[in-house]
This record gives structure tokens, C-alpha cells and sequence, in this order.
């Protein structure tokens, strides 16, 4: 048992380490780059991007709704996979929710950003009390239910992240401690609440987690299925499908889980956590990208089989042009990277072998965000009146503002896996019994 | 309980011995201060005889605020302080309230019941805990009994410690 607490606390306590500080230095240098953009674009104006009059929306929501389904792995992770006590999460779950929550933010700058002054996209956005007359935010649009959806979703993973964190905060404190770190002692202390591992508080501990993933399971299937709605309530052809809620919601787990893949193979081999994230655990988040995977495919035909059977001129033709319009490339690439490559995963050899993970977990992430551009540009760059037609091309500043939020998730991940503990020690110990004694057997 | 300063602290390195001996120690009519372990041991709880927490409660309570304040601010913003026309519908319709309400309600309920339970186990960032043995976060299960709230001398209650199976039988002042 000693053990976990020294390999999980020793890359805290330790100076981190050359690859680190390289990978550091490549995020920060994607930050700038970012920031930079963002700053451009704040200065002189949304202009700066390549939208146009037919096509207003595209890289920015895209970028949104592509952060926010990674985001869902995480809490699909720690909430459902607690409820259906499946024990094989709790070296992953403490990663996943990181990654969770960093994406979340990554996600919500994308809106706040096209708000133009992205200092009143508060004020803007939450029903406050305004000088516009007392007229308040609009409560019929999916919009800002979006604002709901992802300020609560933030704010309750964060909660549930920091809860899990608690106690493993007072396990570097008692290190701390023994080693005569007084400074370290101060700092996890605090972060730690003053723990103390009373019965008591464990047992008022674990109420309060399972009440947290029952409170998060609905809550991340509502955030996307509200996403969805911001296309599915409009009346774009494409866009206005009622398959949308659960489509969504198959692809975020999918691209979460394959954004959590590709952390968490950097993160085993940095930090050498081959004894807790094992081959077991890759297995098995391969299935589950086999299964949203092919609910993802089924969605993909279904759109099709009712656009031809629903026999509406406008949605059958914002398919044909979806397939072989001049987006064609996008669509196909998309095709080929979320239905056909996880299909690999069937072979037991790709699913067990790392490399190959590694690569189509990345292969995975490229086609869901070519299926968020695909959803939006390709249904929107095709007007009513064939005058106003018109290409979507990306600016410098589109690109730049998409490499802000790589920059900032970069940084963030890996100054949490340097100060806090990446797996959660007392959820492992507290299952080292019963899984020793399984082995032994 | 907080006063008290003299305790005797067994050191258990298995849950299960754990547990026995809690029965144990519990049947011999001594009162347990409290067991630190460093993960949730399951049936610690009961062996301990403590009554079942009643955060879900406080949970419940939290989120019907949010239902109930989500519901009537909505209905309140757009139906009566500042009426306008959107596609045509009514100004206060519940439909479209309904995410807004659930996700308040989600909102309360969590924050709601997570400060409920740092203020009830008494957790502040600047707060330090008494720690009877600084092993207890780390690999070792620790029971500490209060001399005041046993009638039994420090000896006697050793004794029975060591007999539960505890690895070390230490004194503890504060």
C-alpha cells in the first residue's frame, strides 16, 4: 500500500523531468502563439476570421462542440462507470476528469471569444440585472441553455474532480511532513481541507461522491444533448433532424474517449505508471470507442436513409451536397476516420497494442472534428438563394485561436500531472486487497 | 470531545483485522474516540455504530430550491417583468424553461450538499487535523480511544488492542 502513495507521490514531490519541460515548452509556445491571435482578433474584430455572410458559423463552434465531447470521457468515467461499479476506472478516472475540465474551458472560449469583448460575456450571458431596460437573456434558446449547461457541468466536475483530490492531498501533507517539508505541509494541507481519514468523514465522503455521479450521469448526457439542440431546433436543412440529442452524445463519448487514450499513453510512459494503467484498461476503453463507434456510423446512415425517405427537397440535397458537394473531401475524411478505423478494434492484436491505439485514438479525434466542421459549414455554406452561396476558408486567426486552446490544454495537463497526483491512491488502495487476493487465486 | 488529551491509539495494518477488532473492542464496552484509515473501509460504518448520514437529505433539499427558484425567476423574467414575443408562443411556456430548471437544479444540488459536508466534518483550508498517527493516510489503520471516555486503565486497554490484532499499541497526548 505504501507503495501506490510513493509511486504516485514521487512525480509531485520530484522535479519534473526533461520531457516534461520540453512538452511545457512546446504547449507555452502554442499559448503564445494563441494568445497572440485571440488578442488580433479582440482588437480589430470577429472580421478577422474567415466567416462570411452565408457561412457565420465554423471553426470557432467547431472547435467548441469538438471540446466540449472530449470533455464527456472524463465524466462518463468518474460518474457513470462509479454507478455501475466497474473497478477497472479508478486508475484512469482522476486523468479523465482533469481532461474534462481543461476542455470544458477550452470549449467555452470559443463563444466567449466570438462575443466580440469577451470581458461582458457574463454580463451578456446570465440573466443579470442590466441598463438595457429590464430586458433579460432570451430563456427559449438553446443558446443560452448552452450557458447553463456548460457553466453547471464545469462547476459540478470541478467539484467532483476536487473531492476525489482531497484525500490524496493529505497523503503529500503526511509526506510532507515526515520529510520535514514545511512549505509543501502548508500548501497540500490547505488543498486538502485539513483532511483526517476519520470513519466519519469517509463515510459522509463516499454519500457525497455517489450523489455526485448520480448528479452528473443526466447532467453530461443534457450537456450535449443541449449542444446538439443549438443546430437541431434551428430550421437548416441538415441541422433540423431529430437524431441529433443522442448522435451527439455517442460522438462525444467516443472522441472523449480517444482524446483520454491519447493523454493517458503520454501520461504512463512520462511519469512510468505502466503497473497502473495497463494494457486491462487500453482494452477496454478500445471497446467502448468500437461501440459509440459504430453508433456514431448507424447515426451517419440513418441522416441519410431519412433525408431520402423524408422526401424534403432542401434536406435531401444538403446530403447529396454533403457527400459529393465541393465539401466532399471533409465528409469522406470524416467517413474513413470515426466509421471505418475503429472497426480495427475488432482485432484483438490492434486493441492490445499500444502504438496502434495511440495512433488511431488520433486518427479518431481528427475525424469528429471534421464531423462538428462537416455538420455546420457544409449546411450552412449553401443558402436558400443560390446568390448567396459561398466557400468557407480559414483565416490565420481561426487556426491561431484553435491552437490557443491545444497551447492552454497542454500547459494546464501537465502542470496538474506534475502537482497533483494523476491516479487517485485511496480508490486504489482501497481495491489492492480484493485484486490481490483474485490474482492469488 | 475536541478538550480531551490523552489517548491510546492501536496501529492495524489489515481492514479485516480492522474490522473484527472494532466488534471487538466495541463488546468489551469500550467507547472508540475514531478509526483513520487511509481509503474507505466498507461495513467500518456500521461496526462503528454510527448512524447513516444524512447529506442525501441536504441534497434533495438543495436541488428543489433550484427547481423551485429556476422555475419562478424564468417565469417571473419573461412572463411578467419584461414580456416579449419569441416565434410567436406564449410568454411564460414551461418547455423551453425545462433545461434551465434542470441544470439550476444540478447546480444547487452539488454545490449545495459539498458545502453541507465540508461545514459538518468541520474541513477548512487553514484548519490541521488532529493526527494520532501520521501513518494513517499513507498505509496503516489507526483507532484511537479517549482515556476520559473509558473507565478501563491505559494498560487494560492495550491489552485488548494487542489481543484484536493491533500491530502497535501507542500513547498519544495532545
Amino acid at each position: 500500500m505504501s507503495d501506490v502513495s510513493e509511486d504516485i507521490s514521487r512525480q509531485v514531490e520530484g522535479k519534473p523531468s526533461k520531457l516534461w519541460w520540453m512538452a511545457f515548452s512546446v504547449s507555452s509556445v502554442l499559448l503564445a502563439f494563441g494568445v497572440y491571435c485571440m488578442a488580433i482578433t479582440l482588437w480589430e474584430g470577429i472580421g478577422k476570421w474567415g466567416l462570411n455572410k452565408t457561412v457565420g458559423w465554423a471553426w470557432d463552434i467547431t472547435n467548441f462542440v469538438w471540446w466540449v465531447g472530449i470533455g464527456h470521457a472524463g465524466t462518463l468515467i468518474s460518474a457513470i462507470l462509479l454507478l455501475f461499479r466497474q473497478k477497472w476506472r479508478m486508475s484512469i478516472n482522476r486523468a479523465a476528469e482533469a481532461m474534462t475540465i481543461f476542455a470544458v474551458i477550452c470549449a467555452a472560449s470559443f463563444p466567449l471569444i466570438h462575443m466580440g469583448r469577451l470581458w461582458l460575456g457574463f454580463y451578456w450571458a446570465l440573466p443579470l440585472p442590466n441598463a438595457f431596460g429590464s430586458l433579460w437573456v432570451n430563456f427559449n434558446s438553446p443558446l443560452l441553455w448552452d450557458v447553463f449547461a456548460i457553466s453547471t457541468y464545469f462547476t459540478v466536475s470541478l467539484v467532483f474532480w476536487y473531492m476525489g483530490l482531497i484525500p490524496d492531498f493529505a497523503v503529500i501533507r503526511d509526506r510532507a511532513v515526515v520529510m520535514g517539508n514545511k512549505t509543501r505541509a502548508l500548501i497540500y494541507n490547505g488543498l486538502s481541507f485539513g483532511w483526517n481519514g476519520g470513519a466519519k468523514t469517509w463515510m459522509r465522503y463516499e454519500s457525497v461522491a455517489l450523489i455526485l455521479a448520480g448528479l452528473s450521469t443526466p447532467l453530461v448526457l443534457s450537456v450535449h444533448t443541449i449542444v446538439s439542440m443549438d443546430f437541431a431546433t434551428s430550421v437548416i436543412p441538415g441541422w433540423h433532424t431529430t437524431i441529433f440529442p443522442p448522435y451527439f452524445v455517442a460522438g462525444a463519448i467516443f472522441s472523449g474517449f480517444a482524446m483520454v487514450l491519447t493523454l493517458l499513453l503520454i501520461t504512463r510512459k512520462v511519469f512510468k505508471l505502466e503497473d497502473y494503467i495497463t494494457i486491462y484498461h487500453i482494452e477496454l476503453m478500445n471497446i467502448i470507442i468500437i461501440v459509440t463507434g459504430s453508433i456514431v456510423g448507424i447515426a451517419y446512415i440513418t441522416e441519410f436513409f431519412i433525408a431520402w425517405y423524408g422526401q424534403v427537397p432542401a434536406e435531401s440535397y444538403a446530403f447529396i451536397n454533403r457527400a459529393f458537394g465541393p465539401y466532399w473531401w471533409a465528409y469522406w475524411s470524416m467517413m474513413t476516420c470515426n466509421v471505418i478505423s475503429p472497426q480495427l478494434f475488432w482485432i484483438k492484436k490492434i486493441r492490445t497494442s499500444i502504438v496502434a491505439t495511440f495512433i488511431l485514438s488520433i486518427v479518431v479525434n481528427i475525424g469528429m472534428w471534421f464531423e462538428r466542421f462537416v455538420i455546420i459549414v457544409t449546411s450552412l455554406h449553401r443558402d436558400y438563394l443560390p446568390s448567396s452561396w459561398s466557400m468557407f476558408y480559414p483565416t490565420m486567426y481561426d487556426v491561431g485561436e484553435y491552437v490557443l486552446t491545444f497551447g492552454f490544454f497542454g500547459c494546464a495537463f501537465l502542470l496538474f500531472a506534475k502537482f497533483f497526483p494523476v491516479i487517485n491512491m485511496a480508490e486504489v488502495k482501497s481495491i489492492l486487497k480484493s485484486t490481490s487476493e483474485k490474482k492469488s487465486s | 470531545m475536541e478538550g480531551n488529551k490523552n489517548f491510546v491509539v492501536g496501529i492495524f495494518e489489515d481492514e479485516d483485522v480492522l474490522l473484527k477488532a472494532v466488534g471487538n473492542v466495541r463488546g468489551k464496552g469500550m467507547k472508540i474516540h475514531e478509526v483513520y484509515s487511509p481509503f474507505p473501509v466498507h461495513g467500518l460504518d456500521e461496526a462503528l455504530g454510527y448512524t447513516r448520514t444524512r447529506l442525501p437529505i441536504a441534497a434533495f433539499l438543495f436541488g428543489m430550491t433550484g427547481t423551485i427558484l429556476a422555475t419562478f425567476t424564468q417565469i417571473w423574467m419573461l412572463g411578467y417583468d419584461w414580456p416579449m414575443i419569441i416565434g410567436g408562443k406564449n410568454f411564460a411556456s414551461l418547455p423551453p424553461f425545462v433545461p434551465v430548471i434542470f441544470e439550476f437544479t444540478v447546480l444547487l444540488s452539488a454545490l449545495g450538499m459539498v458545502a453541507t459536508f465540508l461545514v459538518v466534518s468541520d474541513m477548512k483550508p487553514y484548519k490541521w487535523p488532529r493526527q494520532f498517527d501520521i501513518r494513517s493516510t499513507n498505509d496503516k489503520h489507526v483507532m484511537a480511544i479517549d482515556l476520559a471516555n473509558n473507565k478501563m486503565s491505559k494498560d487494560e486497554i492495550g491489552r485488548v488492542l494487542r489481543e484484536s490484532g493491533a500491530s502497535e499499541v501507542n500513547d498519544k497526548n495532545f
